[in-house]
């Protein structure tokens, strides 16, 4: 196929205005999980009992995942409307509201797309919302506002302009010059310069290259790659064949862990609709130059993530990690120099090649460019996805995008990079979302995790958390790694058990730093991240924990005390029956009590307490 | 290739660009403790004993691992690498029996002399220990993965040496063991052929020979090196002896013939050594053809009975009703001999060995 130009332009003015209406249902994972099928079920149907003309496609991830099942709206000329918390019983009225009548239905709206139409009364406009007023959508640009298994669309939306530039217009020199004057860099977690990445693996001698594609993404709560796969797997296919070009590799694979079945299953169509129109495999857009690209799914190790265990991985042997160097662009897959970037590192390449890098390097701080997607989660009111310019500070994005905490509770902390990250306290909620600054903080930037944290939340049991994570997913290789997170784990458990000894925290000191200075591959090294930082910021925890036998955010069970206030108390006998443990004794009309030795701190009494007399210490 | 000097503990070294911190420093006589290092193995850098620090680099880098450069700083004794090797070897023995007084490995074990060295007691963490059976199912080989230290050593030389990959770790982190597929015993695998150069690189006592077992302390054991008499290649043997009777067999590290390792007749059959049964003198048959009787002879005597007999069968019925059949366990230059003498003394062709078929 030789003009691509002239096929969008095509695409373009067949697309919109559309004549009839269309509904669109948010079915990414998240979308799915909240119960999108059943909506969309429920339209259909809503749609066929009325007899109405409309078309009902799906979606993916538009970033408001506390408000899924979303579902759009859109009439012709008129701006496209986004719902939020969609059930099949609200099928009814928001097709008889603003489908028939043609009036929205404001109380379930949550945005409008701005547009040539005039906006409807009463309905934030996407880039004013609150939620998306300081984001910056680039990799997630087309997320939830196009049919990801399209690539008409895709092409439409100005999809495969960048490769073709570079085939037609650009040396393969000259595109990773572009990739180095962005100023891109790695969004897998360590934050190495892309460009030079590239020029490593371009100049090391050899015929055969490969680029591979890091979607392990194993991080607990992280979901962006996973949204970036499902919502627009083009962009990724499209930045990697732009590498490939760019390395000199003629093969490439997507490493993608096999608990994201849609993710594969969108990247297998995508890959096959590519290659049916000339965009990938041989030959590619008249050019000469050659790309294939297989997609290997992982069982899901944790460890995979780490490059090289992920090369191991696909070469069929046992992911486990290797000593680097040599660097796998020098020597990766079977030995040949392999490429290998995360997913939103490659989805921001087209976008770079057509909007030049100068214009990447625009957004962001001085050593951080461009922007970076998140996944906010925890005790936030609006958890989600979100892409903002490096260089916006926690504050902005918790209390502005994200609303600020549940239940306007305190915040307590901000956990940033999942296992090998740190805590962050509230007197660090100023700090700039950039490489460097998170890295002094005493956290990283990781992929992308973040998990805000409310008064209610234990930082020991936190650190606990993620070094049961990393004890479990430890690949074995090293001492350290192996057998010191499991030591660290034990006096964490120990700690919240209320057993924990003064000394403890010495020790956890001491194999913290010995892990992080031996361990060899950064799952190790990084683990004793989430100890050190809590330790850091939160040391009086663990020492309420130690010394007064005491959780202060309530959450250690084996260090709850139950009691019943005697002058509160009336007894009426509701806790004794609640207690699954026979704990509570009492007469009737007389103040009960708790058996300490009996009580098994499960909190039921003092749910069932009509009088507010039970109190947990 | 170009040389690179280095300096290691304040000493200046040169040595050939290539080369790793470790061998480096080995090569000046400085002493760096390795559990999963094998000169003779692929690099793996999984037990971090041997680290050190680098100027310049972060952490600290395993040396086995590390590629001596240009200019390169190291200390291998800083109070950092200290701490580190003293910390690991906790960690080793938090998770091991330290049953030492019974341990067959008890002396040649190189956890033991690195626990002696930097004085590690192992009582620094009280945790959860490994309660793995003990597999003793075959004749030869005894695992107690309880000891192990998971050094991939012998999974790296049933790989690159038997190439017989019967063994891989599985599971992950504290559960993490090496074993044969689907977590059978060695036997149960059948892909294990009991070659036992496991047992020979293993650095504890998790895989030991079951015939050595409370055969005698490794301080009691004379070492005899000597050549193998299963088969003509002569593998260099280094035999552990205790009151004249073989207590394991070990390879000699001869890069010439078979670079310290054995097969399963090699390590594991030393047992004809002091077996009755054992044939030690010439006997000439006594009674008729396959009644079973003999008597013992000299060797003169046996000697001048055959070259009759041989002398008289040619004259008799001539060269071709002669026929040499040869053992395997001969040497190269014996079975030579054998054909040599049928051919040019003999006259016959008729010549063979068991080992044909
Ligand atoms: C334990 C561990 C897990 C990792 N997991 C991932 C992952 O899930 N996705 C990813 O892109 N990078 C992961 N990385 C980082 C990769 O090793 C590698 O740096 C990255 O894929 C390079 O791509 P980038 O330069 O585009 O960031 C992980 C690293 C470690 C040590
Ligand atoms: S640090 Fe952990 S995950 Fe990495 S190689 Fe060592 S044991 Fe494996
Ligand atoms: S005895 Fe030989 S074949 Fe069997 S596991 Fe050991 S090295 Fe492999
Ligand atoms: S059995 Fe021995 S050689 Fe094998 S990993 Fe364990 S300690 Fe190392
Ligand atoms: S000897 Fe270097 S890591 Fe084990």
């Amino acid at each position: 196929m030789r003009d691509l130009k002239e096929w969008r332009q095509t695409l373009q003015q067949q697309d919109r205005p559309a004549d009839r209406p269309s509904l669109t249902v948010g079915m990414s994972t998240c979308g799915q999980a909240a119960g999108g099928a059943r909506v969309m079920a429920a339209l259909e149907a809503e749609v066929k009992r009325l007899g109405l003309q409309v078309d009902i496609s799906q979606t993916s991830c538009i970033g408001m995942c506390y408000a899924e099942p979303i579902v759009e709206v859109a009439l012709p000329g008129k701006p496209r409307v986004f719902y939020g918390d969609m059930t099949p019983e609200r099928g009814g009225r928001l097709v008889a509201s603003h489908v028939v009548q043609g009036v929205p239905v404001r109380e379930w709206a949550l945005i409008q797309l701005p547009g040539n139409a005039s906006p409807y009364e009463g309905i934030p406009v996407m880039p004013a919302s609150p939620y998306y007023g300081r984001q910056v959508r680039v990799v997630t640009s087309r997320l939830g506002l196009t049919d990801p298994e399209s690539l008409a669309e895709y092409i439409a939306t100005g999809g495969y302009a960048a490769l073709e530039k570079c085939l037609r217009q650009m040396t393969p020199e000259q595109v990773v010059e572009e990739i180095k004057t962005s100023g891109l860099r790695g969004r897998g977690g360590a934050g190495f310069p892309t460009g030079l990445k590239w020029g490593f693996t371009r100049s090391a001698p050899g015929e055969k290259k490969y680029v591979v594609c890091n979607a392990d993404e194993g991080d607990p709560g992280a979901f962006m790659d996973r949204s970036v796969l499902e919502g627009d797997p083009f962009a990724v296919i499209e930045g990697m064949t732009i590498a490939a070009y760019a390395i000199g590799a003629d093969e490439g694979y997507i490493y993608c862990r096999a608990e994201y079945p849609l993710a594969i299953k969108r990247l297998k169509m995508a890959i096959a609709a590519a290659e049916a129109k000339g965009l990938l495999g041989s030959n590619i857009l008249g050019s000469g130059f050659n790309f294939e690209l297989h997609i290997k799914a992982g069982a899901g190790a944790f460890v995979c993530g780490e490059e090289t265990a992920l090369l191991a991985s696909i070469e069929g042997r046992r992911g486990m990690p290797r000593v680097r160097p040599p660097f796998p662009a020098q020597q990766g897959l079977w030995g040949k120099p392999t490429n290998i970037n995360n997913v939103e590192t490659y989805a921001n390449v087209p976008y770079i090649i057509q909007n030049g890098g100068r214009w990447f390097a625009a957004m962001g701080t001085e050593k951080s460019k461009g922007t970076k997607v998140f996944c906010l989660t925890g005790k936030v009111k609006k958890t989600g996805l979100i892409e903002v310019p490096m260089g916006i500070t926690l504050r902005e994005i918790i209390f502005d995008i994200a609303g600020g905490i549940q239940d306007d509770r305190r915040f307590k902390a901000v956990q940033i990079g999942g296992p090998s990250g740190g805590c962050l306290p509230a007197d660090k909620l100023d700090l700039p979302v950039d490489y460097d600054s998170l890295t002094r903080a005493g956290a990283i930037m990781g992929s992308g995790g973040m998990v805000v944290m409310d008064e209610n939340t234990c930082m020991v049991d936190v650190a606990r958390f993620f070094l049961n994570f990393t004890q479990v997913e430890s690949c074995g290789k090293c001492t350290p790694c192996r057998e010191g997170t499991k030591r660290m784990l034990e006096i964490l458990t120990r700690i919240c058990a209320g057993e924990g000894r003064m000394e403890d925290l010495d020790t956890l000191e001491g194999l913290a730093r010995v892990v992080k200075n031996t361990a060899l591959c950064g799952l190790g090294q990084t683990c004793p991240n989430p100890i050190l930082s809590t330790l850091q910021n939160f040391r009086h925890e663990y020492e309420a924990h130690i010394k007064d036998k005491r959780c202060p955010a309530h959450v250690c069970q084996a260090l709850l005390v139950y009691t019943i206030d005697p002058e509160k108390c009336t007894g009426c006998g509701a806790c004794t029956r609640a207690c699954p443990a026979g704990a509570i004794s009492g007469e009737k009309k007389q103040p009960h009590r708790i058996d300490p030795a009996l009580c098994i701190k499960c909190g039921s009494c003092m749910e069932k307490c009509k009088f507010g007399a039970i109190s947990r210490l | 290739m170009a040389d690179v000097t280095l300096t290691i503990d304040g000493k200046k070294i040169t040595v050939p660009a290539g080369t790793t911190v470790l061998q480096a420093a080995r090569e000046k006589g400085i002493f760096i403790p390795t559990l999963c290092h094998d000169p003779k193995l692929s690099p793996w850098g999984g037990c971090r004993l041997c680290v050190v620090e680098i100027e310049g680099m972060r952490g600290l880098p395993a040396s086995c691992v590390t590629t001596a450069t240009e200019g390169m700083v190291v200390q291998t004794a800083s109070p950092a690498v200290l701490e580190a090797r003293r910390m690991l070897l906790e960690l080793l023995l938090a998770n091991h029996p330290q049953d030492c007084l019974t341990c067959s490995k008890n002396g040649a074990c190189s956890l033991q002399d690195y626990a002696y060295y930097y004085g590690v007691r192992g009582d620094q963490f009280q945790g959860e220990k490994h309660a793995y059976p003990v597999e003793a199912d075959n004749p030869f080989i005894v695992r107690d993965l309880n000891k192990c230290v998971l050094c991939g050593k012998c999974i790296r030389v049933c790989d690159e040496v038997q190439v017989n990959n019967a063994i891989d770790f599985a599971h992950r982190g504290f559960n993490t063991r090496v074993t044969p597929a689907m977590d059978l015993s060695l036997k149960e695998s059948e892909a294990c052929v009991f070659c036992g150069n496991c047992v020979q690189v293993c650095p504890v006592g998790a895989l030991v020979e079951k015939a050595s077992l409370w055969q005698g302390r490794q301080w009691e054991l004379t070492k005899v090196r000597t050549t193998c008499t299963f088969c003509g290649v002569g593998c260099n043997l280094e035999v552990s002896v205790k009151d004249d009777r073989v207590v394991r067999v070990r390879g000699y590290d001869n890069p010439l013939v078979n670079n310290g390792w054995l097969c399963v007749k090699g390590r594991f059959g030393a047992d004809f050594a002091d077996s009755p049964e054992r044939v030690a003198r010439p006997l000439i048959r006594t009674g008729a053809r396959g009644e079973g009787r003999f008597r013992e002879a000299t060797w003169d005597e046996a000697l001048d009975y055959t070259a009759r007999r041989l002398t008289e069968i040619k004259e008799q019925y001539g060269s071709r009703a002669i026929a040499a059949l040869s053992s395997a366990r001969c040497t190269n230059e014996e079975n030579y001999l054998m054909q040599k003498f049928m051919r040019a003394v003999i006259g016959s062709n008729n010549v063979d060995h068991c080992a044909r078929t």
